[in-house]
């Protein structure tokens, strides 16, 4: 059993407005030396299957549906998992 | 002319277009389940606006992954009309049909109200009853309509005329105050506002009822039909 943690952010020249409110919001409460804030998305996955085959699954679904490539980067850390 | 309007978990505009069609401008609509997967029987294609599952992971991104999507590509591969409003239009992209991607309103804030356009480009099947610089009234209401591509994309929707549609102000923050833009055959197109709301004067502008009028003039000139 494998946990993967799949990381899907803005790419750096993408705009992300969610980050700019924060941004903003942070420099508003006082703290002044936040300079940039940009908000992404973590998906836990919990998955079977044989260590090999894991990795290249998950490039395969992150390509075809977890990110856009048009606007976001994705990354991934598998663990393995205790099974339940 | 027989128009499929496709129905996703989520959709909410749905009604509203197969009204347009149906009522305004009298032809026929019939609503086409996303379990689908095929839309061969139908002469266009339009998919309504709404929120389908709920946006989540991405807007439009798991409706565009769906049984129906095989069929939607297909119609647009056959050089069918294919018409995606708002959520429709997040879901085009996500299909890979147009390119570029949808970002959240700069302000943030969900935009609902009236907005004027500027028809870039009125050689369309979509836009042939429009003039070219003519300003008309159509709705949005969008929370992620801020479109997004990189610059050597845009440079290909202008070279190849697929910019249809501008925002005569800025309204959500997209490059080039893009409203909505079709694939480089032109028989797919993806735009933010809601045509399909602005098609009696009794909604405050009929100006959206002009595309469903192109459409039906253009598959009549195609089947040598006169009304």
């Amino acid at each position: 059993m494998y946990e993967i943690q799949v990381f899907v952010t803005l790419k750096e020249a993408v705009l992300d407005p969610q980050g700019k409110a924060v941004n903003h919001s942070l420099n508003q409460l006082g703290y002044s030396e936040v300079e940039d804030v940009r908000i992404g998305k973590v998906l836990t996955l919990t998955m079977n299957g044989e260590k090999e085959t894991v990795e290249a699954r998950v490039t395969e679904m992150c390509d075809k549906l977890l990110a856009n490539p048009v606007i976001e980067d994705y990354r991934f850390e598998i663990k393995e998992a205790l099974a339940q | 002319m027989k128009f499929a309007v496709v129905v996703f978990p989520g959709s909410n505009c749905d009604i509203d277009m197969y009204h347009a069609i149906k009522d305004e401008l009298g032809e026929e609509a019939a609503y086409v389940d996303y379990r689908e997967t095929s839309l061969k029987d139908y002469d266009a294609v339009l998919l309504p606006g709404g929120f389908s599952y709920g946006d989540y992971l991405r807007s439009g991104a798991i409706a565009a992954r769906l049984p129906i999507a095989a069929g939607i590509k297909e119609a647009a591969e056959a050089g069918k009309p294919v018409l995606g409003v708002c959520n429709g239009f997040q879901v085009l992209l996500e299909l890979g049909l147009l390119p570029g991607a949808m970002r959240r309103n700069r302000q943030l804030t969900f935009i609902c109200k009236p907005a004027t356009l500027i028809v870039e480009n009125n050689q369309t099947v979509f836009t042939s009853t429009y003039e070219n610089g003519q300003s008309i009234s159509i709705p949005v209401a969008h929370g992620e309509g801020n479109y997004f591509c990189d610059e050597e994309t845009l440079a290909e929707l202008k070279e190849n005329n697929q910019i249809a549609f501008t925002y005569k102000e800025d309204v959500n923050g997209s490059i080039d105050n893009i409203a909505g833009i079709t694939n480089e055959r032109g028989n797919v197109l993806g735009m933010m506002p809601h045509p399909e709301r602005a098609v009696d004067d009794l909604l405050g502008s009929s100006d959206g009822l002009h595309m469903f009028q192109s459409l039906l003039k253009q598959w009549r000139e195609s089947h040598a039909i006169t009304s």
